[in-house]
């Protein structure tokens, strides 16, 4: 047993009003640079769509992940080590711009200095790689935005295979929606680690979080294929791939990454998670895709349990990441009241942001008593949102996990119904759900009231043991790359400062 | 040996090879963040991979080829029992297949890179003046064949491989020496890879130098620490 930990996520679907307020919050503390205006660390997209980039999960299409070669073992779906270097020279499943969008601005000056006319000035867009006028904005992070789009282009989204009568769908009555907020899923087995032929992205061992090394990144652009997610982005103008960071200096300051800050629904929680690094690559591998869900849920490991503490601190592991790990509130949820859920683990990269999948309204048959209940809690086949739909995004298609988290969800609400308005304990309907009274009242104090306290348990991590601080006296805080180097090509041979930078006015006494 | 024989066959070959060496030494060194490929694969796709797959597999069978033929000693090749006169059809024959493939693909990328408003606008002014300098380079080279196609004894060969052999060695004087009499076309050609030298390190060109072969031998996983315990 080897004992890693990771800082791990859970989104809470059920509880997401799609406001977009972690995408912008992220964007602009990270991306608001030339060259990856069109990338976004976190997007919110709506589902059903084909998503952002476009047909983001068609695998068939883009190749990312992992999938089992002819002999059975693990290969990366852009094929082995070799067939990566064969296709140096051209990578054939790299995604174009336009599979993103072309990013914009706009013309916003020609409203100030527009000349008298008949009709009110508008500002136009302009590409911003080109620079040139755009006619048209074709395609964007969030596109599909509350049904968006015509059902018939909508409806090539993968997760509607083996939807019955998918058609339907696309009908006004039976149409349905659900926000799905992404980002990295810092897996434990990255499909982009393993792609990458300089060795430049890596996980770290003390939280997991997976980075890009832009010294050694030499534009490949190798990662960007074999991520199944697409989130991570080549940047056209310094030449190096970049991901989302999970906010790593705020997380080692024991701060939840911007994305779930801000995130006005609350939706977001922040973990440790411990886990066996020794079965990675066994429970990865295994046969049937809808066993991986539960491959993954057993290389987590009880960090209650005494031998894995033991072999938690033989590690390293400091005793402040383990009590987070005791309370951590995405362990409680993919572990002990299982509700969240993994993210297309048929990619096989066991990924650590996990969703709890979205109740839906029942449709008006069941009010009218025409669908079958089942004392409180209904048959889940009458929610607006197919629950194939849902095992198809969560559990490679198993509905088994996804009936269970839902039915938990509403026992809860059915429970506290019942305690705060009839003032009556209702034990029945937790036994239906298998769960205790005391599991409900703290699902009810993690998912329904979800206090900052609860939602991040962040440990800090033990940068003074680490560091002399020192020797850090006077260097150079964050950068990208080289140092304190602005990393830009234009050398000036004759030693000129370069443009913009900033000349500080020495500071002078007067009496 | 006029005074230019001396300075672009004796001295300037030194000053290419020292600027590409510490040059690229100082920028990976310094300046690591602007080493990479400079792929616009992201902005164009299709042309891209017309143009760059047959592009780098011409020009990398040159380049071998011309490591291999320049720089094995003509001892070698009399002792594997090559003739010169069989040598120089070889390379003729072997380095007009891949100029042209190499051509091929050179001259997509160069239209691609002149007229995509994408690609153009996110060149800088190194990407464009490389691949005019390569395309130069190349047309001087994919001439040469017509004039060694007038005398096929493989003599100016020999005098070309004893220059290239004579520089490696630092033997200066021989290696001017064997310049003379040579076609203006090859002296060209020469000065011109010379100075491909030069801008070398200056250049995206550097990424050659960052072929990842050793990812064949590396673990699929990577995990680092940030903070050594």
């Amino acid at each position: 047993m080897k004992v890693r930990a990771q800082i791990g996520m859970v989104l809470n679907l059920d509880k997401c009003i799609g406001c977009h307020t972690c995408s912008i919050t992220c964007k602009n503390v990270w991306t608001s640079r030339e060259g990856v205006e069109y990338a976004w660390f976190n997007n919110v997209e709506t589902k059903p769509g084909i998503g952002f980039p476009k047909e983001w999960e068609n695998q068939e299409k883009w190749h990312g992940g992992w999938t089992k070669n002819a002999s059975g073992e693990l290969e990366l779906k852009i094929g082995g080590k070799r067939r990566v270097l064969a296709n140096i020279f051209a990578n054939p499943d790299l995604p174009e711009i336009d599979d993103y969008y072309e990013p914009f601005d706009f013309d916003y000056q020609y409203l100030h200095n527009a000349p008298d006319s008949k009709h009110q000035p508008v500002a136009r867009p302009r590409s911003l790689i080109s620079g040139q006028r755009m006619e048209k904005i074709e395609w964007g992070p969030n596109w599909e935005e509350i049904l968006g789009t015509e059902f018939e282009k909508r409806k090539k989204d993968q997760n509607f295979n083996d939807v019955v009568q998918k058609d339907i769908y696309g009908q006004f009555e039976k149409t349905f929606m659900m926000y799905l907020p992404r980002l990295c899923e810092h897996c434990l087995n990255p499909a982009c680690v393993a792609a990458c032929p300089s060795g430049a992205v890596y996980k770290r061992e003390e939280d997991g979080i997976v980075l890009i090394d832009q010294d050694k990144c030499r534009g490949w652009r190798m990662c960007v294929s074999a991520c199944p997610y697409k989130k991570i982005y080549y940047n056209w103008k310094t030449g190096k791939s970049e991901k989302c960071t999970f906010c790593f200096p705020r997380i080692e300051a024991g701060q939840p990454t911007v994305c779930s800050e801000t995130c006005v629904g609350r939706i977001r929680y922040l973990g440790v998670l411990l886990y066996d690094a020794d079965k990675i690559a066994a429970a990865a591998s295994v046969a049937n895709e809808q066993d991986l869900y539960q491959a993954q849920l057993d290389i987590f490991l009880d960090p209650h349990d005494p031998k894995v503490i033991a072999a938690a601190r033989a590690e390293g592991i400091t005793d402040n990441w383990i009590t987070a790990a005791q309370n951590s509130p995405v362990y409680m949820m993919a572990m002990d009241w299982k509700v969240a859920l993994p993210l297309h683990p048929e990619y096989r990269t066991l990924p650590m942001v996990w969703y709890v999948p979205p109740l839906s309204p029942i449709q008006s048959a069941v009010q009218a008593g025409h669908v079958g209940v089942n004392g409180e809690i209904p048959d889940l086949k009458s929610l607006r949102i197919p629950l194939k739909y849902l095992a198809n995004l969560l559990t490679a298609g198993d509905e088994k996990p996804v009936v269970r988290a839902l039915e938990r969800m509403i026992a809860m609400r059915a429970f506290k119904r019942a305690q705060q308005v009839d003032g009556v304990e209702d034990l029945a309907v937790l036994k239906q759900v298998g769960l205790s009274a005391h599991q409900v009242e703290e699902m009810y104090r993690y998912m329904a009231l979800a206090n900052y306290e609860d939602r991040f348990v962040i440990p800090t991590s033990h940068r003074a043991y680490a560091e002399n601080a020192y020797d850090l006296k006077s260097s150079c805080g964050f950068s990208f790359g080289n140092g304190c180097g602005d990393g830009n090509n234009g050398v000036n041979l004759f030693g000129a400062k370069a443009k913009g930078v900033r000349q500080v006015i020495p500071v002078e006494l007067k009496d | 040996m006029s005074y230019f024989d001396y300075l672009a066959f004796g001295i300037y070959p030194y000053i290419a090879i020292a600027v590409m060496f510490l040059g690229s030494w100082v920028r990976y060194d310094r300046e690591q963040y602007t080493w990479k490929t400079s792929s616009s694969q992201l902005l164009e796709k299709k042309q891209l991979r017309r143009g760059s797959i047959p592009f780098h597999i011409g020009i990398l069978a040159i380049l071998g080829g011309h490591a291999v033929g320049l720089l094995t000693p003509h001892q070698v090749w009399d002792f594997l029992g090559i003739s010169a006169s069989f040598k120089q059809m070889i390379a003729m024959g072997v380095g007009g297949f891949f100029g042209l493939i190499c051509l091929y693909g050179l001259l997509i990328l160069l239209k691609r890179r002149m007229t995509n408003p994408r690609v153009r606008a996110s060149s800088n002014p190194m990407d464009i003046a490389i691949l005019w300098l390569l395309l130069a380079q190349l047309l001087l080279g994919l001439s040469s064949i017509f004039v060694s196609a007038g005398h096929m004894d493989g003599s100016e060969m020999l005098k070309l491989m004893a220059w290239a052999q004579n520089t490696v060695t630092l033997d200066i004087s021989e290696a001017v020496a064997a310049m003379d009499g040579v076609h203006w076309i090859f002296k060209a050609h020469i000065v011109l890879g010379m100075t491909l030298f030069v801008v070398f390190p200056f250049s995206r060109l550097v990424h050659m130098l960052s072929v990842p072969l050793q990812y064949i031998g590396r673990p699929h996983q990577i995990v680092r620490q940030r903070f050594g315990r």
